[in-house]
């Protein structure tokens, strides 16, 4: 079963789905998380090995199909291609980092932790996977269960109702998503649900309207766009940081995820028909969220809002249906869970150590530790999109893709840049320069495999900053079955 | 065939039983006995094609197989039910061999209304399960509500059955027979007596599935019984009266389908409003599940609406994913101290194999996947979106559902995310716990695998 290629793709859902099973029978805290780094990084291993077949054999898309429910035409059937080789790789990179970063005592029940994100990872990668649209849904929702529960049982004091608010919203995204897809089933006569034959529908204009506004609500609400991002800001603020970290770098990807997979390549009559309103939409909740980023004072708050922006960024750059600005979303989106995923690491240090999370309590961290503070400034220049950064590759090929179709849009859009320097430098200047404050002197530099984590985040941010070719060269593929219904 | 006697004479054993059997256990196990030997008959006569007793019924009783499959349903969940909340039956009223007794008795109705080829057959079944369950509602004498609700259910149950009765005299008048097939042929044309008796027993039909508007009577019947026939006359009989209600309506009035679609639409559009709205508001967990049940009528109702392959199918998988889930939420909460929400705070902490049992119960009621709830209502989106031309139903079904997960995640965050301010003294046996497990089993198989059902038909 090993040896064959084939099967790299299933076995990505079943390691961490295995490994969160068996986590929950582990009653050691240090034996959960050990094992928890063995999943993710045999995740990670396979991925890897997958995409040395992909060169050598010249097997770019590497698709399987398991009968399930043969009766009514839904198939287990999953694939790797460029765009989700990247996200896949996203995920296993952003669950193995989370694991390594956060010390075993840090939450009660250790084993239940790590294994709900082991099964929160199988649900992830299970969405990238899917080319059934059955199984898309279910593992849609799969993802959202176990961070519920993680979120609700970890996360601070007002948990409850942001996390259920969060819950709620999605699930109203998602069963809307579930009535559009049920609608093209039965137009393909009940018997397949497979993407193939969704793309095969011929749908007119007017269902297409209506079937791409049911999926563009459930993938809206994910990503956040303004305005249905109110969960994201409190959740959060609200959910413990490894779960923090895991939603903003990879399950909002998801919207995004589905915008390129699903959308664009079925319903190409509604997105010529909406994507100017939708764009001008989009734009001025960028802007909207900058603004209300540079005016909050936790930390947390400030990267959830910056977050909210650039995720809205890459929703431009794929709706202006710019082959430049669809392929810079396309490396965005693996840049931003790494830049994010810095950020919000940083932030749980800070609060692990100092028990502070508020911009305005805190300053001149940079005595104390020096090394955090490096690899702050690298983490923000990123977020930025400084050159030389990976974000810069993204952002200037999402901004020439917006240029190309609206001028005064890409302007109006540009101001987010401005205001997301503003806020990320006067958030460094605050934490760690400046006067000095009294958690200044709890405050400890990172050490082991803190600095290794940082590390490794700092060459990804490096590598693809400037080599960014082959990642190019992995999205080619999946580039032409998403714009192949706009070229024309 | 076979489950209609072995139920009757098995219900008289019951009675006598009493006089023979001291122990409740032993009464239990007698109950439990009846049930198995049930369903291995119905098995054999579905297997085999064959009951084992030859009656000339000519033609007033036909088992199909998708007669016999929902049989097997009701039966299964029947015995989980005995497993779960026998000890709650033995804790109720004085003489528990008649309250079993009574048990097999609604067990003969629902296997007569199984087979009915005949509108008089399916008044006679009706009527021989619901007049054990006043019985049953009141079966707790020195509780006021109990009583209470016994003579609220008779009192609205005996009218309806009367429209019922005045329904299928005039589609007699008109047609001139009871038989389905006759009446299907003379329903060519809408004429004023038959639209009249169609009207009726719709009427009375949505009457006993507790379908808007004729619920009122569910939620002070469903909170003043005693819990554990709650939990039965809301998941086993209601399932019962819905197959009534989709084989009357698809073997009899297929024909008019056109003529009375719109009219069960609606009566579903406001059953999911009005049951998924009031529950978000209960207090209580037995009636937010009373509203529950009229919440799941309604989307029941969408087969009643669709009468299409996907809809009967999918009703068989609905009556399982919702009987055994709610006999499981029922079997814990017939438990505690009081039926507040906050009965089940900590309950994680306490007992984490009946918390998750629940859970999944719960998520299965809500409709995620993975539980055979999914695939439930799944299959009755599906139904209403082959029928065509009534997107805004399943739109406001899915947004019901959406409305559900509020009022059944009450439960959860109860159960994980709250610590109990005191020990809670509920003590559950392991039996209890093991047969919670595999009724949790059952619901995530079915959600894996709900062709399990499904090939059988």
């Amino acid at each position: 079963m090993f040896a064959a290629i084939d099967n790299f793709p299933a076995l990505l859902i079943w390691i961490p789905l295995l490994g969160g099973l068996l986590s929950f029978f582990v009653k050691d805290a240090k034996q959960a998380k050990s094992s928890a780094i063995v999943f993710a990084a045999s995740s990670l291993l396979v991925l890897l090995v997958s995409m040395n077949y992909a060169g050598k054999e010249n097997l770019q898309v590497n698709q399987v199909s398991y009968e399930w429910l043969s009766a009514i035409g839904s198939n287990f059937g999953l694939i790797l291609d460029g765009l989700t080789r990247s996200m896949s790789l996203l995920t296993a990179i952003v669950f193995l980092l989370v694991f390594l970063l956060v010390p075993s005592d840090q939450y009660k029940a250790a084993h239940k932790f790590y294994g709900l994100m082991l099964l929160a990872q199988c649900g992830l990668v299970g969405v990238f996977l899917a080319t059934d649209a059955l199984v898309f849904y279910l593992f849609w929702e799969l993802a959202l269960i176990p961070v519920y529960f993680l979120a609700s049982i970890w996360g601070g004091e007002k948990r409850i109702k942001a996390t259920f608010k969060f819950f709620i919203y999605t699930f109203i995204g998602s069963v809307l998503m579930l009535v559009a897809i049920l609608y093209m089933y039965n137009k393909t006569n009940a018997t397949s649900f497979g993407l193939s034959a969704f793309f095969n529908l011929n749908n007119t204009a007017s269902e297409q309207y209506w079937l791409f506004g049911a999926f563009f609500i459930a993938f809206a609400i994910k990503m956040p766009l303004f305005p249905l991002h109110t969960w994201q800001p409190e959740a959060y603020e609200q959910s413990p940081a490894p779960v923090t970290m895991v939603l903003s770098s990879v399950m909002v990807k998801m919207g995004l995820f589905g915008l390129l997979r699903w959308i664009m390549p079925l319903f190409p009559l509604a997105v010529k028909e909406f994507n100017t309103s939708i764009l001008v939409l989009i734009a001025f909740g960028i802007v909207y969220a900058s603004l209300v980023a540079i005016y909050q004072d936790n930390i947390k708050r400030l990267i959830a809002y910056s977050s909210i922006a650039h995720i809205g960024l890459m929703a431009m750059g794929i709706l202006t249906l710019k082959e430049v600005a669809v392929s810079g979303a396309l490396i965005q989106m693996f840049n931003h869970g790494i830049n994010i995923l810095a950020l919000w690491m940083i932030a749980f240090i800070i609060e692990r150590q100092t028990g502070i999370s508020s911009i305005s309590k805190l300053g001149g961290l940079a005595k104390k530790a020096p090394v955090l503070s490096i690899f702050m400034v690298i983490a923000v220049l990123a977020n930025v999109a400084l050159p030389l950064t990976n974000s810069f590759v993204g952002e200037f090929m999402i901004f020439n893709g917006i240029y190309q179709s609206n001028k005064l849009l890409a302007a109006f859009a540009g101001l987010s840049i401005i205001f997301s320097a503003v806020y990320s430098l006067n958030m460094i200047k605050n934490v760690f320069y400046g006067t000095e404050s009294q958690a200044a002197s709890v405050v400890k530099d990172i050490r082991g495999v803190e600095i290794l984590i940082f590390i490794i985040l700092t060459v990804l941010i490096l590598i693809v900053g400037i080599y960014p070719q082959p990642f190019f060269q992995m999205f080619s593929d999946a580039l032409g079955l998403i714009l192949t219904k706009y070229n024309s | 065939m076979n489950a209609i006697i072995i139920s009757a004479v098995w219900g008289v054993l019951m009675m006598y039983a009493g006089f023979f059997l001291q122990s409740k256990r032993s009464i239990h196990l007698f109950a439990i006995v009846g049930i198995c030997l049930m369903i291995a008959c119905t098995a054999y006569e579905f297997l085999n094609g064959l009951p084992l007793f030859a009656i000339d019924t000519k033609g007033l009783l036909q088992y199909s197989n998708y007669a016999l499959v929902f049989l097997m349903i009701v039966l299964i969940s029947t015995l989980l039910y005995f497993i779960l909340s026998g000890s709650e039956i033995d804790a109720t009223g004085k003489s528990t061999t008649d309250l079993y007794a009574l048990v097999f008795f609604i067990l003969t109705g629902i296997a007569v209304v199984a087979g009915f080829r005949s509108l008089l057959m399916l008044f006679l079944g009706i009527e021989i399960v619901s007049i054990p369950l006043y019985v049953l509602a009141g079966s707790d004498k020195s509780n006021l509500k109990s009583n209470e609700a016994a003579l609220k259910y008779f009192l609205m149950g005996s009218f309806s059955s009367g429209l019922m009765l005045m329904g299928i005299a005039l589609i007699y008048g008109d047609v001139g027979s009871f038989y389905l097939d006759a009446i299907r042929a003379g329903f060519g044309m809408l004429t004023p007596m038959k639209g009249a008796g169609l009207l009726l027993i719709l009427a009375s039909m949505s009457f006993k599935v507790s379908a808007a508007p004729f619920h009122f009577w569910t939620p002070d019947v469903y909170d003043g019984s005693p819990t554990v026939f709650t939990s039965f006359m809301s998941t086993i009989v209601k399932s019962v009266a819905f197959y009534a209600f989709l084989t009357l309506f698809d073997h009899a009035f297929g024909k008019l389908h056109e003529h009375w679609k719109l009219l069960v639409a609606i009566i579903a559009l406001a059953t999911l409003l009005i049951g998924n709205i009031t529950a978000v508001f209960q207090q209580s967990v037995k009636r937010m599940l009373a509203y529950s049940s009229i919440a799941q009528a309604g989307f029941m109702m969408l087969s009643v609406f669709a009468i299409n392959t996907f809809a009967k199918q999918g009703l068989l998988l609905y009556f399982a994913a919702y009987s055994f889930a709610t006999v499981g939420v029922f079997a814990v909460l017939s438990k505690m101290k009081d039926h507040s929400i906050d009965s089940f705070n900590g309950l994680s902490k306490s007992n984490p194999f009946i918390a998750l049992s629940v859970l999944i119960s719960l998520l299965s009621l809500a409709g995620i996947p993975l539980t055979a709830g999914f695939f439930a209502k799944y299959y009755m989106l599906l139904a209403v979106i082959r029928e065509g031309g009534m997107v805004w139903l399943v739109v406001t079904a899915v947004i019901c559902a959406a409305v559900s997960v509020y009022y059944y995640f009450r439960v959860i965050q109860a159960m994980y995310f709250k610590d109990s301010a005191e020990a809670d003294g509920t003590e559950f046996s392991p039996y209890f716990k093991w047969a919670m497990v595999l009724n949790a089993i059952l619901i995530i198989v079915l959600g894996i695998h709900p062709d399990l059902i499904l090939n059988l038909i």
